[in-house]
């Protein structure tokens, strides 16, 4: 459980960073608090200084949006989800339960059951053996 | 319309296949690419896939399954025995477009490592390299621009970056300890790759012809603010002098002779640095055998900058030359009415290779907003409806992020609206006739998002 800040301090429509690892985003949406994942799904930016509407916090980079109750992207060009973490208010400080890192959430998509179930496993393995190799220099590709 | 082709299985390609799914088209759906691979995001290849170098090169090769297709694949629509392109989880998957339920639910054929070559006349019929044709109602020009290259022989060590394999290339170039980068360009490739240089502990020197960086894209007030990133990022900005060649390792067998396959940009009327005018450092026994390696670039003004990694930016040539002998107008890129139709009505052109009502975009937000607009007109077989879009780029350099949206205006004024330059994030309106027609931040992305949507509503209601 992280204190954030004091509940007068995060008004309606703003949003706070927290530097954790990975940094988390609270927001007060109109009233309601929550927290993601402050780094979008798609690239490298804060989502914590977005742009929120509703419950909706938009990518200040590419304008990818997500529901900040459940995470998941709401357009592209995100398309994996963002964690999202308790929220509590104990003696007028909001405070945060993060999330579990080691639980990933799993995408409505869940990649890798999808990738084994569509008569290619061999890619999964193909991808274990050659990581034993060396560092790829790029030669492979460069045709 | 029963088949419709892309070619360019690029950012704008795959939005266009995306569209093409979501607006109804439920037909044989081909896409083609040169590249083996599936489509994938650019803009981390200056940053990001450079700077990772460090810490994931060793599972790059891991990495690769997320793209790479080893094989070609087709998937077949119509018995679902589907040959998916590999597709698995790896730390730099963030380069990774799509994903398998994606590519489940476009139900594409993929022909990936495969290069057009040619289009019929009447646009029906699309040539490929391999000899096969694909028999077409509607086609989606999507191939996008190659990265302009120094004239001449390309030298060892020397780079474009463009590609997911000039990324590779440049960045195994990059893990051999600290070395002497000159990067050929001040534009918004050759700056990002100069900071994540300067971000892996290598010495950069940045050559830019123009008096100053990214004069056309952001007017001179914020290109010299652009130009300050260089210098007090760590890098050396040389400015307002053009590249003559490139000097490069003699062969051992000839060393001190000159190397006739040496590039030379222009005729050179000052005293050589060597008797040949070529630097010929000689190739000793004990070392690897670096013959051909570059060595220095001889600037336009008798400058030589030492040199271990050359990487030159200097803009990208729209990839056209397939369309050869059709009836499609191309210069500099395709030439495309305001909603991306070409002059055939069942062929229209998104993205780095579009011209689109006269202007040719190379930005990341114009191959994504423009396909929604070509796949509509293309179905309906006419232009319904034009492009809208509010022109937008953005570039990371020095730990500083750059947006920009909007017109900006030759003579427009540049007025500083919140923050300043000297200190911290900024943001900047350009104003024209007392009106505001672009917006740069940088660092300041709350005010940026304000100003954009600000300037497209603007444009909405101007329209």
């Amino acid at each position: 459980m992280i204190p954030v800040c004091r509940l007068e301090d995060l008004p309606a429509g703003e949003s706070v960073r927290l530097d954790t690892t990975p940094p988390v985003a609270v927001f007060n949406a109109d009233g309601a608090l929550y927290a993601v994942d402050d780094t979008c799904s798609h690239q490298d930016a804060s989502l914590s200084e977005g742009w929120l509407e509703g419950c909706l916090v938009e990518c200040p980079l590419h304008a990818a949006s997500f529901d900040l109750r459940t995470g998941e992207p709401t357009c592209l060009p995100a398309r994996r989800p963002v964690r999202t973490h308790r929220v509590s208010v104990v003696d007028g400080t909001i405070h945060v339960h993060l999330t579990d890192p080691t639980v990933t959430p799993v995408p409505a998509s869940a990649p890798l059951t999808a990738a084994a179930s569509l008569s290619a496993p061999a890619s999964l393995a193909a991808s274990g053996s050659s990581a034993g190799r060396a560092p790829m220099t790029g030669e492979g590709s460069a045709a | 319309m029963n088949t419709v082709t892309v070619v360019g299985a690029s950012l704008a390609g795959l939005y266009a296949a995306r569209e093409l799914r979501a607006q109804g088209f439920d037909g044989r759906l081909v896409m083609v690419g040169a590249e083996p691979y599936l489509p994938y995001d650019r803009p981390p290849l200056s940053k990001s896939f450079l700077t990772a170098t460090a810490t994931t090169a060793v599972t790059d090769a891991s990495t690769i399954t997320a793209l790479d297709a080893a094989t070609p694949t087709v998937t077949d629509r119509a018995t679902g025995t589907a040959a998916h392109p590999p597709y698995a989880s790896a730390p730099e998957d963030h380069l990774a477009l799509t994903d398998p339920e994606e590519i489940a639910d476009l139900a594409a054929e993929w022909l990936l490592g495969t290069r057009a070559t040619g289009l019929d006349q009447r646009g029906r019929a699309v040539l490929l390299d391999d000899g096969r044709t694909v028999v077409t109602d509607g086609v989606v020009v999507a191939t996008g621009a190659s990265a302009r290259r120094l004239p001449g022989p390309q030298p060892a060590g020397v780079h474009t970056l463009r590609t997911l394999a000039d990324a590779r290339a440049l960045r195994a170039d990059l893990t051999c300890g600290p070395r002497r980068v000159v990067v050929i360009g001040g534009g918004f490739i050759g700056a990002e790759t100069a900071s994540s240089c300067v971000a892996l502990g290598h010495d950069v020197t940045v050559v830019e012809a123009a008096p100053l960086p990214l004069l056309p894209q952001l007017g001179p007030d914020m290109a010299l603010f652009c130009a300050d990133l260089h210098r007090k990022g760590g890098a050396r900005l040389l400015t307002g002098t053009g590249v003559a060649g490139l000097h490069r390792m003699a062969p051992a067998s000839a060393s001190g002779v000159a190397d006739p396959g040496t590039p030379r940009l222009g005729p050179s009327n000052r005293a050589p640095s060597s008797p040949s005018g070529i630097s010929d450092r000689p190739d000793p026994s004990d070392r690897p055998d670096l013959s051909g390696h570059v060595t220095a670039v001889e600037l336009s003004d008798g400058r030589v900058l030492p040199a271990d990694v050359v990487v030159v930016g200097i803009g990208a040539v729209p990839n056209t030359s397939w369309l050869s002998g059709t009836s499609l107008t191309v210069s500099d890129g395709v030439l495309c009415d305001g909603g991306c139709v070409t002059s055939l009505a069942q062929v229209v052109a998104v993205g780095d290779v579009a011209r689109v009502d006269g202007v040719r975009a190379e930005h990341w937000t114009s191959a994504t907003e423009q396909p929604r607009v070509a796949v509509r007109n293309l179905l309906a077989a006419r232009t319904v409806e034009p492009v809208a879009a509010l022109p937008y780029f953005w570039s990371d350099q020095y730990g500083s992020r750059i947006q920009f949206a909007g017109h900006r205006l030759a003579d427009a004024t540049v007025r500083i609206a919140e923050g300043s330059p000297d200190d911290g994030g900024f943001l900047a309106l350009y104003e024209h006739a007392g009106r505001v027609t672009a917006a740069l931040a940088v660092d300041c992305p709350r005010p940026f998002m304000r100003a954009r949507r600000e300037l497209r509503v603007r444009q909405a209601t101007a329209a």
